[in-house]
């Protein structure tokens, strides 16, 4: 069964192909069907493939399937390989199986839209090089896949290009997540020059080997790798793309801004980590980057009007605790929350959208209301994710994984409580900001009539997913309650195990217990402040401090103010490019002495003569003189 | 002898210098004319009688007659003579005199021997011994026959060059058109009378 | 038959030939241009005539002929090209043949 790993990332490929070049010429339903069935083909193959390894694992935890080798300079011969573990398993499991039903969901949502077969083209290319990503054996191969993520990312937020808003959206993400591939870029340099390969699995071990703990270049590279991370992921300082991004269509933004592109960085980092463990500097940036930036978007999600916006800070703020996660050592448990996030984030994504198509494609939740009953199979499934995503106890996904951070951020030896303080209240901030969001939407009198109820795709996609959502965190359940951790078995030959230094079965359900009171309160909270009382919230959206959180803390105008204005401004005085004016100048200059020469050929014979009569003289005066 | 040489020389360069500045064309080829006499008389002096007659026969006689002829041809009023003045303003001497100066200063101190060893040649006496045209028939015709030939050659071109660039250009008609030419007068009286 | 100095013999060629040379920078009149031109060849014939002389040998009279010859055709061709000139221009102002500018 191992043998058909090539074919996960190459059936969506070959999709994108025959998309491309034939999209314009063959009928909708074909497209679709081509275009959803590739994807569906590489989710069989994954579960095929999942449920080998899992049955009876490959000989040193992982299997690698090289196609070909891709070149040869000198030493350096990277080849176009597949490497199969555990990690690489759960993530080509989301990527392929949450991708399958979106692309389901999107042969709905986008059925009346003109570029039908552009769109899963777009969409095809994108869980192609996303599984290139992630099944890459050597940095050069996952960069490949990196970039293609990024390309996919910006054609398809830009995808209404003919809205001139949509095309800078497009643009802005493209720009900052290239401040951080190049970042990364260096990093690889960085790598090639120390080891002279970039295969993960070499580099992994010669670094254990060779560099010691604490090194400037283990450091240097973390960074450089980081960099490229908070680009891809939306973390501080580079994300202020992803709230823009919310351009695109729906469907993307809940397959790349929330469930896949985003966790690339996520990815990363847990693959490489070998490389920051070695840099315990380097580790606790990570932790306070995921918790710096879970609280800013969490602040900014709390004062937002569109409904995708509130999402997309949602989205920012998670992979926050993600980061939070790999930061403090708790490897399993990022790797966990970013499984369940995948789950209700996509689904609460694919609810806004069949809210957004039920309500005539307005975004602004303070015009919708009264949906509850209306659209029962949306709001069951939204609640359900919601429910997740604040982590509300026992009965969701989002509470064991987040449940799981926290307790490590506390606890682990390279956590601190004021770790664990940041996240605890980011917990309660999600939970304000997320039902917030439900009650704004679904609760209350309705202000504007339904103009679609979602069909049979939509909704097949909706309750998969809100099963998901529910019961997709029983696989790891705390360690106080029981020793029943499928994922972190299936992922413990990868990572350190976490040292904590606050052991005991008691703290654990205080902590647990703790953050139970505060998300049950912040529902409660949410509730007061927009079902009974809305004219406070009324009041404070004219404050200051909201307008903001509302720009997400005024990151865009400090960027404006200091890379664009200076860039702008150098670019327009350099308008005719003075290094070009170097070549016209010559080209002038030759013009100019031709103009100079021609005025000596007056035509006039005495004028020849004289000629003559000067060029005697200097040949006599050599002659006689020299 | 050697004051011959002296009012000889003068007098060729007192009308050449006449000759520059005429304004009368006629004038100037008199004064040339007169230039180039005094010329043969010095090749006389030097000892070159058969160059002298040469000289005033071909170069005097044949070639000057020749520009006078070619002058006449031109018909040039008194007009354009007046104009002709206009032209010589004493401003525009000023440089060509300069760098015709310089020339002649370099040549002098050529002679004076500024480049040693060449040139010490200069103070020797010349003009003793009479070369007689026998010697130059000799030397013509054994020696530099092919040049003579090549003389001969150089003049037929000459000949047919002037001949055609001196010839007036003549409309051509085409041999059909000429027939449309009206018949002479004469003719139709005696068929009718 | 008289003894006079080489270098008087060449610097009265010399002064013939620079005076021919300042009326071809300085007169206007082809005519006028072509009779300076005239002087100079004179002229050189002169210096190639006192340098036979000094040889004793006929080499420079010899010399002398053949300038003499090339002259002759040389005014004829010239003074035919002044004719067509004349023709087409309708005046004899060498600074009015400038076609050949730029």
């Amino acid at each position: 069964m191992y043998g058909l790993l090539w074919l996960i990332p190459i059936v969506p490929f070959v999709g994108f192909l025959i998309l491309a070049l034939f999209g314009g010429r063959i009928k909708r339903q074909i497209a679709g069907i081509i275009g959803v069935g590739s994807v569906g083909i590489s989710a069989l193959i994954t579960i095929l493939v999942g449920i080998n390894f899992l049955a009876s694992p490959p000989n040193g935890g992982s299997f690698t399937q090289v196609l070909y080798s891709w070149f040869r300079v000198g030493n350096f011969a990277p080849s176009i390989a597949f490497h199969l573990d555990g990690l690489s398993l759960v993530f080509i499991f989301i990527i392929t199986f949450v991708g399958f039903l979106i692309h389901l969901y999107s042969a709905e949502y986008m059925q009346d839209d003109e570029g039908f077969s552009r769109f899963f083209a777009y969409m095809n290319l994108f869980i192609g090089s996303m599984t290139t990503l992630v099944l890459a054996n050597n940095l050069l191969l996952l960069y490949l896949g990196w970039e293609g993520v990024g390309l996919c990312s910006y054609l398809l937020i830009g995808f209404w290009y003919t809205e001139p808003e949509n095309g800078y959206a497009a643009r802005k993400a493209f720009i900052v997540t290239r401040v951080g591939d190049t970042a990364m870029a260096i990093g690889l340099f960085l790598l090639v020059r120390t080891f002279g390969t970039l295969n993960i699995q070499s580099i992994l071990h010669s670094a254990s080997v060779s560099w010691p703990v604490g090194s400037s270049i283990a450091l240097t590279v973390s960074l450089l790798l980081l960099g490229g991370a908070v680009g891809k992921s939306a973390q501080l300082p580079l994300q202020t793309w992803l709230p823009d991004a919310m351009a695109g269509p729906t469907p993307v933004s809940a397959l790349i801004h929330a469930a896949t592109m985003v966790t690339a960085g996520v990815y990363l980092i847990a693959r490489m980590n070998v490389v920051f463990t070695l840099s315990p500097t380097a580790q606790l940036i990570v932790a306070i980057i995921g918790a710096l930036t879970l609280l800013l978007a969490g602040f900014s999600a709390l004062t937002q009007k569109d409904i995708k916006r509130v999402l997309a800070y949602s989205t920012i703020s998670q992979i926050g605790y993600m980061f939070l996660a790999l930061g403090v050592g708790a490897w399993s448990a990022g790797i966990f929350h970013f499984m369940t996030h995948a789950f209700f984030k996509a689904l609460l994504f694919l609810g806004a959208g069949a809210v957004i198509l039920a309500q005539h494609h307005k975004h602004n939740m303070f015009e919708m209301g009264g949906l509850k009953d209306k659209l029962p199979v949306t709001f069951w499934t939204f609640l359900i994710a919601s429910a997740s995503l604040a982590a509300l106890p026992i009965i969701t996904a989002g509470f064991y994984s987040k449940d799981m951070i926290l307790w490590h951020a506390f606890a682990d030896s390279k956590g601190s409580v004021w770790l664990w303080i940041a996240g605890i209240v980011g917990a309660l901030i999600t939970s304000v900001y997320t039902f917030r969001m439900v009650f704004l939407t679904f609760y209350g009198k309705s202000k504007t009539e339904i103009s679609y109820h979602p069909k049979i795709k939509i909704k097949i996609a909706l309750v998969v997913l809100g099963f998901l959502s529910f019961a997709g965190g029983f696989i790891e359940l705390p360690d106080s309650w029981g020793h029943f951790a499928l994922l972190s078995d299936l992922l413990k030959s990868l990572f350190p195990a976490p040292t904590l230094i606050h052991e005991g079965a008691g703290l654990e359900i205080f902590f647990q217990a703790i953050s139970a009171v505060l998300v049950i309160g912040g529902v409660f909270i949410a509730y007061y402040f927009i079902l009974k009382n809305p004219a406070f919230s009324l009041k404070f959206k004219e404050s200051k401090l909201s307008k903001y959180w509302f720009s997400g803390w005024g990151f865009d105008w400090l960027y404006d103010k200091v890379f664009v204005t200076p860039a702008v401004f150098f670019s327009r005085i350099n308008k005719s490019d003075f290094v070009d004016e170097i070549y016209t100048g010559i080209g002038k200059l030759a013009v100019l002495g031709n103009k100079l020469f021609s005025l000596t050929q007056s035509g006039r014979i005495s004028w020849y003569a004289i000629g003559i009569v000067i060029g005697g003289i200097i040949t006599l005066t050599i002659v006689v003189f020299l | 002898m050697q004051i011959l040489f002296y009012i000889a020389g003068i007098v060729a360069i007192a009308s050449t210098v006449m000759v520059i500045t005429r304004t009368n064309a006629i004038h100037a080829l008199l004064n040339l004319i007169v230039s180039l006499l005094a010329v043969a008389l010095i090749f006389f002096i030097l000892g070159a009688p058969f160059i002298a007659a040469l000289e005033v026969i071909i170069y005097a006689g044949a070639i000057m007659v020749l520009f006078i002829f070619v002058v006449m041809l031109l018909n040039v009023t008194r007009e354009g003579i007046q104009k002709e003045s206009k032209l010589l303003n004493p401003s525009s001497w000023i440089i060509p005199g300069i760098l015709t100066a310089v020339l002649l200063i370099e040549l002098l101190l050529i002679f004076s021997g500024v480049n040693q060893g060449l040139y010490n040649h200069a103070y020797r006496q010349v003009g003793s011994a009479v070369i007689s045209p026998k010697q130059v028939g000799i030397s013509l015709f054994t020696k530099y026959a092919l040049g003579v030939e090549m003389a001969g050659i150089l003049l037929m071109a000459g000949i047919v060059g002037a001949y055609h660039l001196g010839k007036g250009r003549k409309t051509v008609v085409h041999r059909y058109l000429s027939e449309l030419t009206p018949v002479k007068s004469g003719e139709e009286e005696t068929k009718n009378g | 038959m008289a003894n006079i100095s080489v270098g008087t013999g060449l610097l009265l060629a010399g002064i013939l030939f620079m005076l021919g040379l300042l009326g071809v920078l300085i007169r206007r009149n082809v005519i006028f241009i072509l009779m300076s031109i005239e002087i100079m060849l004179n002229a050189a014939g002169l210096a190639f005539v006192v340098a036979g002389a000094k040889w004793s040998q006929p080499d420079g009279q010899v010399m002398f002929i053949f300038i003499l010859t090339m002259a002759a055709a040389e005014v004829s061709v010239g003074l035919a090209l002044i004719l067509q000139i004349y023709k087409r221009f309708k005046s004899l102002n060498a600074d009015n043949l400038n076609r050949m500018k730029g």
